[in-house]
């Protein structure tokens, strides 16, 4: 039994912005105290919002930025920059738009082999293609693909050819950045079941950063909700959907449409919208669009705790459910 | 009678390719009141349909329909002037990404005060009124002070509101709305669609609503057509729809939902949505079909009645008994 693949402390990330001779330096929290952790074969989708801070979270997971507090590990290896370049063959991501992501001027096959090329110089260029082509066949692309360019290709196909450069390496987490939102339904399922095949075969760690909880409730194991930079819930699928405890989460399970008619509606409707990154309010952050909302809340910060499925409010929906 | 009114409507590009047929003989007609849904994937033909119908394509499009009338009046031979009267007063039509439909040099309010002046014969303060009125009824907190903002100024959700004031500054009789919510988060998402089935609600208008969603559709739509590759291949009330898809396209499109999955592994359509030089002889689902047999792959299916949702499909699925027997 080997230990979980990634292990994040009270992860933090500000940034500084505007500033000029007049006007202060603003710091922007775009992701603050994020804790969580993710076992080999398992996924933990992070939900929340456009400015939620979840491609924050990736960007720091996958080493593309260093977090302003806090720490994390893969694979128990402490992940500080002077590790960053033997710990990248360990994490990959895989983007949203598998229209950008994809250098337009390479063949299929020189992309699949560029990580390969980068990390794992010593592989002859014979073998190289062997492995990309095997890569090609798991991912379900055709041998006579390797030589096309990208633009010859629909969305989901170029997402499994993100995918198989993704995997290339052998990592063992891959973080997916809404891998499925720029594709029509039919296509979706398809890259999603892809994606839990991948798993199950290469026992593949996922972080699954996605704002459609169909989508989540369907491929998650664990679900940390954020809201403005900050974990407000987080527990198993099972009790954040059944038993959400957030406020937060509640509307947001509230909001989103179900493809059934005959569902009774009990739509929460949240009044305004998220507020600034730069006016972060004190207190909890949900409390000026909280329906629950008290004197406590805008004062006092409510904090995560370590239970099993915890929510970051004072006064939490389905308190009396201890699953 | 209905309001808007299509029959076989056609839709052709020319390309550098040749002619691309997008929209193949589809059929609308919402009735005063209605709320229909298009639903289809990318490249089924659900914006260009609509975009025909208000005369808004490039001239690179050939438009050809038996019947195109709008409240009793044949949209096809309109001079363009009197086609401005109708789209934008009587018709108008709000937009997915309302960030790059509003001209960013001017202020919102500038913007519905335009859409009033175009139309309506209101003098300068008047106009005014209006708007602050306008604003008042999408929604918009302070609209005083907002109106003087500019669209970068705004989150998405509130110009989207912007977009629905102007669409219905002139109380029209059927607004079409394009994708209203995909760029916009769930939580605004849900405001929006109350805000737009509320007003429609109030005002007794038609909506059409464009979407890929099935939920948006289920929660907010009376009746449903579904669209693939150009074709309309099937048209029903939502209710029947979710329970009885008759075409074997939307009932693959509703397994592949992940909600109602049963099993880890989601039902799949295989292959893709035919493009410009891969369009199949026959039925353009055949390919992708389960229940494909040569019949499909040889010979354009019919429409079947509206019994069977207007399937258009040789085998229909859910055909209930007494009809079998026929």
């Amino acid at each position: 039994m080997s230990g979980p693949v990634v292990t994040a402390r009270n992860l933090s990330r500000h940034y500084e912005s505007g500033g000029g001779m007049f006007k202060e330096r603003q710091v922007v929290r775009a992701l603050s105290e994020a804790s969580f952790s993710i076992q080999p074969g398992k996924t933990l989708a992070i939900v929340g919002e456009s400015g939620c801070g979840k491609s924050t979270l990736a960007r720091l997971i996958t080493l593309i930025e260093e977090p302003t507090a806090g720490d994390f590990t893969i694979n128990g290896v402490e992940a500080v920059p002077e590790n960053w370049d033997s710990l990248r063959t360990q994490v990959q991501i895989v983007f949203q738009d598998p229209y950008g992501s994809l250098n337009l001027r390479h063949r299929v096959g020189a992309i699949i082999e560029e990580p390969l090329k980068i990390k794992r110089p010593d592989i002859s260029a014979a073998d190289r293609a062997d492995k990309a082509r095997e890569m090609m066949a798991m991912v379900g692309l055709r041998p006579e693909h390797y030589d096309r360019f990208p633009h010859m290709f629909s969305g989901g196909q170029r997402q499994r050819i993100a995918i198989a450069r993704a995997l290339i390496l052998e990592p063992k987490l891959l973080v997916l950045d809404e891998p499925v939102s720029a594709l029509d339904l039919s296509i979706q399922s398809q890259v999603l079941n892809l994606l839990l095949d991948l798993q199950q075969s290469m026992d593949l760690a996922y972080l699954f950063i996605s704002h459609d909880l169909s989508v989540v409730r369907h491929v998650a194991d664990d679900v940390v909700v954020m809201y403005l930079g900050r974990p407000v819930e987080r527990g198993s699928k099972e009790a954040v959907f059944s038993a959400p405890r957030h406020p937060y989460t509640v509307a947001l399970l509230s909001a989103t449409p179900s493809a059934d008619p005959a569902r009774v509606r009990k739509r929460i409707k949240l009044e305004g919208e998220l507020p600034s990154p730069l006016a972060i309010p004190d207190g909890c952050p949900f409390a000026p669009r909280c329906w629950k909302a008290q004197d406590r809340c805008r004062a006092e910060r409510p904090l995560l705790d370590d239970a099993d499925h915890a929510a970051a409010c004072f006064y939490p929906e389905n308190p009396d459910d201890t699953a | 009678m209905a309001l808007l009114n299509i029959r076989n409507l056609s839709v052709e590009f020319a390309t550098g390719g040749g002619s691309f047929r997008a929209v193949d003989g589809v059929d609308v007609t919402v009735d005063g009141g209605e709320v229909l849904a298009i639903v289809g994937e990318s490249g089924s033909g659900k914006s260009v349909s609509m975009l025909a119908a208000m005369g808004l394509l490039p001239w690179t499009a050939t438009v050809t329909a038996d019947e195109l009338s709008f409240d009793g009046r044949d949209l096809r031979d309109l001079s363009a002037s009197a086609r401005r009267k109708v789209i934008g007063r009587e018709i108008s039509m709000i937009f997915q990404e309302p960030m790059s439909s509003l001209n960013p040099c001017f202020t919102v309010g500038f913007q519905i005060r335009e859409a009033l002046k175009q139309h309506l014969k209101l003098d300068s303060s008047a106009r005014k009124k209006r708007a602050l009125e306008l604003m008042e009824m999408v929604g918009i907190p302070a609209p005083e002070k907002r109106l003087t903002a500019f669209p970068h100024q705004l989150s998405g959700g509130m110009n989207q509101r912007v977009m629905i004031a102007m669409a219905i500054a002139c109380d029209p009789k059927l607004l079409i709305a394009d994708e209203p919510t995909t760029a916009l988060d769930v939580t605004i998402q849900a405001q929006i669609l109350d805000l737009l089935t509320g007003l429609q609600r109030d005002t007794g208008m038609g909506l059409i609503l464009i979407t890929h969603d099935m939920g948006v559709v289920a929660e907010t739509a009376h009746r449903v057509a579904v669209q693939y590759a150009g074709w309309k291949v099937e048209d029903q009330p939502v209710e029947t729809l979710f329970d009885t898809p008759h075409h074997p396209y939307t009932a693959a499109l509703l397994a592949a939902l992940p909600e109602r999955a049963t099993e880890r592994r989601l039902p799949t359509i295989p292959g893709v949505v035919p493009g410009q030089f891969d369009r199949p002889q026959g039925c353009l689902f055949s390919p992708r079909c389960a229940h494909a047999d040569d019949l499909c792959r040889s010979t354009v299916p019919p429409v079947q009645s509206a019994a069977l949702g207007r399937a258009r499909c040789h085998y229909p699925l859910s055909v209930p008994a007494k009809e079998k027997v026929q």
